[in-house]
């Protein structure tokens, strides 16, 4: 018996879905912006920190790369209530992305700031700027340029990874999807849209992604 | 009340690690075997072949594993499959692993330089044979650091059947906090389990990068 197809009884829930959703493109935007924020603190402190520092960074960076994601949430959302630190679903899946994010980010950015030739950070203290002068202005900008589509890359797999944060109730997109399918009992149909829509938004964010690089950092991105 | 021991605690959890195992292996081997198939197509000169294998690695690439495993678990039934959590599972992750692993070893094949193309050409060779004698092996070997450090992804992939019902080491988990109401203790347990799976297999891929490039 073939299967029919019924997309119709969706449409009752498109503003289940949109606030899926914007809920989704929320966690990405402040998980995206933070993330590289500790992205490149990380990368700083691994780079130019002392040992201890440089240990702890590289501690943090091997521990989240290598442990999912999944279980990365679970621990902060039904962990740490153990320690007295108890946060709403929302907050607990913007701090696993966060804290995922950030480790990967200071790997990549990391791999930018090694490929500075040496010759520029000499020209720059040749010219009296002191260390955080020089990483600011002379090794971020043209590091951020050459890993940026790395980056890119991986800021998508938080978005697509933030998914999983509909088992700790956040209301995303994937939640939708279940709500929607519990009540519709056409599980087929709404995966299928809501796979859909991860799809436009992964593509969406790719071209967002490039045209803000191209933008910030214009010059130094192209070798 | 019955108390749990962390040993009790810990012994169930490697007991379900035997699953994250399997079905990491299964998936990395039959993913493997796909993704040779994916990735002979995509690069083969048809054009038609490229653009549509083109579109299934975007497809995979682009879509969360969750909503891959959704799908798979919903829709093989309407095929008249019989599906358990085991199949889709197994299915979803293979599926998504050879479309990452044909869109890795793309990137080697084509960065054997195009030289040798033209110089097997010259000598007479057709294309199977281009491929089998001379591109392949080059882009075999530049393939392995990477492919050892994708399966790091695949293991971590698994953690996300538990959603659908799989019983591996996070549902163990989940299912062990339910009995125990330790989440902070079985969650952090479950976390080293997977990063004593990972961090070899990172370290490897690691260090076979730095003997290829010492190499060159």
């Amino acid at each position: 018996m073939a299967y029919r197809f019924d997309f119709s009884s969706l449409a009752d829930y498109t503003p289940v879905l949109v606030q899926g959703v914007a809920t989704t493109v929320g966690l990405t935007l402040i998980g995206g912006v933070l993330g590289v924020g500790i992205g490149i603190a990380g990368a700083a402190a691994r780079s130019s920190g002392n040992a201890p520092v440089r240990f702890a960074v590289g501690s943090y960076v091997e521990l989240i790369r290598n442990t999912p994601f999944l279980v990365q949430l679970f621990f902060i959302f039904f962990g740490l209530p153990s320690l007295g630190v108890r946060l709403p679903e929302w907050q607990a899946a913007v701090l696993a992305m966060v804290i995922n994010l950030g480790a990967y980010a200071t790997e990549i950015i990391r791999a930018g700031i090694d490929a500075t030739p040496k010759g520029q950070i000499e020209a720059g203290a040749s010219l009296g700027m002191t260390g955080p002068q020089i990483f600011r202005y002379i090794i971020l900008g043209p590091a951020m340029g050459k890993i940026w589509p790395a980056l890119t890359s991986q800021i998508i797999i938080v978005m697509l990874g933030s998914s999983v944060c509909s088992q700790i109730a956040v209301e995303e997109l994937s939640f939708a999807a279940n709500f929607i399918q519990s009540r519709n009992f056409r599980p087929f149909e709404v995966y299928f849209l809501a796979t859909a829509l991860y799809l436009a938004l992964a593509i969406a964010l790719r071209w967002l992604l490039a045209r803000l690089g191209d933008r910030m950092f214009r010059g130094g991105a192209r070798v | 009340m019955y108390n749990f021991t962390l040993w009790d605690i810990l012994s169930n959890l490697l007991l379900a690690a035997r699953w994250t195992v399997l079905l990491s292996a299964i998936a990395f081997v039959c993913g493997g075997i796909a993704g040779v198939l994916v990735l002979l197509a995509r690069v083969a000169p048809l054009r038609p072949l490229q653009t549509a294998m083109k579109l299934y690695i975007e497809l995979f690439q682009g879509t969360p594993l969750l909503m891959q495993l959704f799908i798979v678990f919903f829709a093989l039934p309407l095929t008249g499959i019989e599906t358990s959590p085991w199949t889709a599972a197994a299915v979803a992750l293979t599926l998504f692993t050879s479309a990452y692993l044909a869109e890795i070893w793309r990137g080697c094949v084509e960065a054997v330089p195009r030289g040798q193309w033209e110089a097997s050409a010259s000598l007479a060779m057709s294309y199977g044979e281009q491929m089998r004698y001379v591109v392949l092996p080059q882009a075999l070997r530049i393939a392995v650091p990477p492919t050892v450090g994708f399966s790091v992804q695949v293991v971590k992939g698994t953690a996300v059947t538990s959603i659908i019902g799989f019983v591996e080491v996070t549902k163990a988990g989940t299912m062990i906090t339910n009995a125990t109401f330790q989440p902070f203790l079985v969650y952090g347990l479950v976390g080293l389990i997977y990063f004593a799976l990972c961090y070899p297999l990172s370290l490897s891929a690691k260090a076979l990068e730095r003997k290829l490039n010492v190499a060159r």
